[in-house]
């Protein structure tokens, strides 16, 4: 097998006594698109926080391309091609939405070369293709506050494209989207996803969406990785249908 | 439509001093805080309060007096100097300011600029103290002037360097350093996760609030003649940031709109009423009560809400 793109190997973290990465090793590889499912509380989110440099694990280490990464900063693994959509979408609230995705472009494009004006046509141009992308083609000129917040995460997957990265990381993208959108949303990342060659890992908290994505899933509990396999694998365990996909 | 009211106003502006020759002296200062006040504005867009920026303002004189009596004699020469100087200042201190937010921002700045103050007022051999520093009129391109010359030399000069140093703020503000700059007072985490260092695109902005208060602070010393520590005071810090939010921080004219108001106010009021102040204060109230974006929102269109 392939080097992995991304590996986290024995994570340790705990907040006040209570474990959230409790000796966790994951290992994503080229062109997947892995979810992580668990109930509330079980550390998924603490995952992404550890890999992307918000939180330093009490031990353990996290490599991209085979270099530690473990002790750089957010921006620093940011440079190195990862980008990340959050489960609270974290945007520039007072900025309209197409200056949101114009900035995220401007960041990939040599800012600080940069004298001329944030908005150009080309930046635009491709700011709106990814706005059209999300389903977000009609709210480009809105100040982001007053999006409703589907929107909101919507546009902060968008914003996260616009970075051109080579590893996505998705915090639950449909959570707050509404039933209509998930699937169009789901279908329009797939194929932004395959056409940009970027590999993703997303959690996710519906299981329709992870049983038809997901080329590999995790199974979160308690800080831990309780079981892995295909979606109809893990679905067919009896252990996590019972803890965390809620039927018996 | 903005392009045409601010082309008139610049058009009063070359005007007025022919009418009234009395209120040169006073456009000219307007003028030199405006900049001062636009370098706390530019702070302002990062949710930043400086209450020290008088500092900047101050060095920048100084740095004039100083050169001047080093021998440099040349209008130009003079300017650019003294702002690189105020922008080295700001470059100093705002390495280890642009760490720290809200309150603890505001108060750093202001000790910074105390410190400053009282170096000024305690150096007497270096400084002269608190008689300060004679500012002599320098030459023009290598011309000798008399000193009223000079004063409309100055007057127009600033008036030209307002519009043209203006521009280039908007410019900046327009760019994605500027668009990064009002991000990091929503949201300095996306920034972060943007792959966009926070500290150099405040530093960046520290330094060019810098250069603008220094090129205000330049200005003032050439129109008083003399440079004095209380330049550098702290209420002349309150007075720069009163200038700020009361033209509003929506656009680059409101800081020169609010300094203008502020100075004519201020000459119509010594002449009717010592109480000074209270006319400030009450100024401040119904500007931040009534009119949040300022003076200047006054003039600005209204962007269409979106429902
Ligand atoms: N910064 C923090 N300080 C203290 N406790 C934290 C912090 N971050 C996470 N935790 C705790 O760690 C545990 C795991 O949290 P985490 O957010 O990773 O869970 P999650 O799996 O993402 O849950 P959800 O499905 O609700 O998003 C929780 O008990 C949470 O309260
Ligand atoms: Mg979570």
């Amino acid at each position: 097998m392939t080097r992995p793109i991304l590996e986290a190997k024995g994570l340790h973290v705990a907040f006040n006594g209570v474990k959230a990465a409790d000796d966790v090793s994951i290992a994503i590889h080229d062109g997947e698109f892995l979810a992580i499912i668990g109930p509330n509380g079980s550390g998924k989110t603490t995952l992404l926080n550890i890999c992307t440099g918000y939180i330093r694990p009490k031990s353990g280490s996290v490599q991209l391309d085979g270099h530690d990464i473990t002790h750089l900063s957010p921006r620093a693994i940011a440079r190195r091609g990862v980008a990340r959509a959050f489960q609270i979408p974290q945007l520039f609230s007072a900025q309209r939405v197409i200056d949101n995705m114009m900035l995220a472009l401007a960041a990939t494009d040599g800012l600080w070369s940069a004298v001329q004006p944030l908005e150009t046509a080309r930046r635009r141009d491709e700011a709106r293709a990814l706005l059209d992308l999300v389903g977000l083609a009609g709210d480009a000129d809105r100040i982001s506050s007053t999006l409703p917040e589907g929107h909101r995460k919507l546009l902060d997957i968008a914003v996260a494209l616009a970075l051109k990265p080579r590893l996505l990381l998705l915090d639950e993208p449909t959570s707050g989207v509404s039933a209509l959108e998930r699937f169009p949303l789901m279908e329009a990342l797939m194929s932004a996803l395959r056409q940009r060659r970027i590999t993703a890992l997303f959690v996710e908290h519906d299981m329709d969406v992870v049983a038809r994505y997901a080329s590999r899933v995790l199974v979160w509990n308690a800080g831990n990785i309780m079981a892995e396999g295909r979606p109809d694998e893990v679905f067919s365990n009896a252990q996590v249908r019972q803890r965390v996909v809620g039927v018996a | 439509m903005p392009a045409i009211i601010a082309a008139a106003a610049v058009l009063i502006l070359t005007l007025l001093p022919v009418a009234a020759p009395w209120l040169q002296f006073v456009l000219t200062l307007a003028i030199a805080k405006g900049f001062a006040a636009l370098g706390v504005a530019v702070l302002l867009r990062a949710g930043l309060i400086s209450i020290g920026h008088a500092m900047f303002f101050a060095a920048s004189a100084y740095a004039v007096a100083f050169l001047a009596r080093a021998g440099v004699n040349d209008l130009g020469l003079l300017l650019i100097l003294s702002v690189l100087g105020g922008a080295l200042v700001g470059a100093v201190a705002g390495s280890f300011l642009v760490r720290y937010r809200a309150i603890f921002f505001a108060m750093l700045n202001l000790a910074v600029s105390m410190v400053f103050y009282a170096l000024c007022a305690k150096l007497y051999g270096v400084t002269g103290g608190t008689d300060g520093m004679p500012v002599p009129v320098p030459a023009v391109f290598g011309i000798a002037l008399g000193e009223p010359a000079f004063k409309s030399v100055l007057f127009y000069l600033s008036l030209g360097l307002m519009v043209l140093v203006g521009l280039a703020v908007q410019r900046y503000l327009n760019s994605p350093l500027g668009h990064a700059l009002s991000a990091v007072h929503t949201n300095e985490i996306r920034l972060e996760y943007l792959g966009i260092p926070v500290w150099a695109v405040l530093l960046i902005a520290y330094v060019i609030s810098a250069a603008l208060a220094g090129l205000g602070g330049a200005i003032a010393g050439f129109a008083i003649g003399r440079v004095v520590p209380d330049f550098a005071f702290w209420t002349a810090s309150g007075h720069l940031v009163l200038i700020a939010v009361l033209g509003g921080i929506g656009g680059v004219p409101g800081a020169f709109i609010g300094a203008l108001f502020l100075e004519l106010l201020h000459s119509a009021a010594v002449t009717v009423t010592d109480s000074w102040n209270l006319i400030v204060g009450m100024t401040l109230i119904i500007v931040i009560m009534f009119m949040p974006q300022g003076v200047y929102g006054l003039f600005a269109r209204k962007e269409a809400t979106s429902l």
